[in-house]
């Protein structure tokens, strides 16, 4: 089970604040993050990359994007 | 599967159109546009409201064409690139509020952030000033972000919500073609022209509409934003933005080098004014203003573009703020701050400080 944050609806810089709060909090591991336009999708994964972590996977649905980032 | 697709989005596009930006602001004052003033978003909405009349400042009316290529330029893009996204519903009065003292703070020191750094490109000190009170109100900004300051999330709305402001700005660019500027005449129809001062200085209507376009098509790819360039390495040590802002200033001084419109000094600026502890606090308000509602002002223009609506009250907000400003004597002019500047300043840094403490969320 992934822990997700939900940054849909919200502009910058909040969805990378909640990445990094909870990157910062589980250290390594596996995250969904919900956004909902194109601009969040690349600074979300700008600021998981920046912190050493991959990006996984992006997937386009209704409500925007779900990324998943990951650390080994 | 991490790269990006969008070539704008990376190092080298942020930089490219930052560099973009800055040769052409300053060419375009060869081509007509006011001293250091090749492009200033807030400035030329304050034109804009002169124009329609929501101020009667004789000097500064002026229909700029181009903001409404900035925000045509970046509907076009949205588009082409499938990134329009109608939205709106994330606080709109607040964004509208921070809109009217952004311009306040921005008229006492006499620009945007685009302008402080085209001011300092061409050697105006008094720049330096306002771009420290610019850097000081977004690190206020950045500890209401940290202590959860936050105006809440958008909904999905119908596709003619985003399309209102690019069609008020097609309005605006019909009226301007319907009543043209006749030389020496004040009013042509119902628009309002300057015959003397900035609002009198502009490239020909057709240029000043392409290079928006332009910059709005480039901007709205790269997401191009001076407020994000500070506020990213304050709060996070990211240089992404800041590199396309340090592109602008380098290349704008490198061209007004070029063509001879580099003077280094304090007084006697184009469109500037001495008084440098108005020119830092107008900027600290602006600035606070600015990384409350998440965008310098070109790139609430550019949002609006791709249909952000919150982002449209925002630029609204600012409109009426420049009448706000020039009715009540709050701008500056070279002379020094208006006679009610000076309140202006504090009651802005207030009504910002009254929306950063009581909007957060636990």
């Amino acid at each position: 089970m992934s822990i997700i944050v939900d940054a849909g609806g919200l502009s910058c810089p909040q969805p990378v604040l909640m990445t990094l709060n909870k990157i910062k909090e589980i250290q390594k591991g596996e995250i969904i993050v919900k956004v909902d336009t194109d601009t969040s999708k690349e600074n979300v994964s700008r600021a998981a990359q920046s912190q050493g972590w991959d990006v996984a996977n992006i997937q386009k649905d209704e409500a925007g994007y779900r990324l998943t980032i990951k650390k080994e | 599967m991490a790269k990006f697709k969008n070539f704008f989005a990376t190092r080298w596009g942020i930089i490219g159109v930052g560099a973009f930006i800055g040769v052409i602001a300053a060419l375009l004052q060869k081509l007509g546009n006011p001293g250091n003033m090749g492009i200033c978003v807030a400035c030329f909405e304050r034109d804009i409201a002169g124009a329609i009349g929501f101020h009667r400042a004789g000097v500064v009316q002026y229909m700029r064409p181009e903001i409404i290529g900035f925000v045509l330029g970046s509907l076009i893009a949205a588009y082409i690139f499938k990134e329009f996204r109608p939205r709106t519903g994330s606080a709109p009065v607040v964004r509208f509020v921070l809109g009217v003292f952004a311009m306040i703070g921005a008229l006492v020191f006499l620009g945007c952030p685009w302008r402080a750094l085209l001011r300092f490109a061409a050697g105006d000190g008094n720049a330096i000033f306002g771009l420290l009170g610019l850097i000081g109100g977004i690190w206020i900004g950045t500890l209401f972000l940290k202590g959860g300051y936050n105006l809440g999330r958008v909904q999905k709305t119908y596709t003619s919500v985003g399309w209102l402001l690019p069609l008020t700005m097609l309005g605006f660019l019909i009226l301007m073609i319907i009543f043209p500027q006749i030389k020496g005449e004040a009013k042509s129809g119902i628009l309002f022209y300057s015959v003397k001062g900035p609002g009198m200085m502009h490239a020909s209507l057709i240029i000043s509409l392409l290079v928006g376009l332009a910059i709005g098509f480039a901007a709205q790819r790269s997401r191009f934003c001076t407020m994000g360039a500070f506020r990213d390495l304050i709060l996070f040590k990211q240089t992404h933005l800041f590199l396309g802002l340090l592109a602008l200033v380098t290349l704008a001084f490198i061209t007004n080098l070029i063509v001879g419109q580099f003077h280094p000094g304090f007084v006697k600026q184009p469109v500037a004014h001495t008084m440098q502890i108005w020119n830092f606090g107008g900027m600290v308000v602006a600035g606070l203003a600015f990384a409350l509602a998440g965008g310098c002002p070109g790139r609430q223009l550019f949002l609006a573009g791709e249909g952000d609506g919150d982002a449209a009250v925002f630029v609204l907000g600012m409109i009426v703020g420049a009448g706000f400003a020039h009715n009540f004597g709050l701008a500056s002019s070279p002379k020094g701050v208006g006679p009610h500047g000076i309140a202006a300043v504090i009651i802005g840094l207030l009504v910002c400080l009254f929306i950063g403490f009581t909007m957060r969320k636990k």
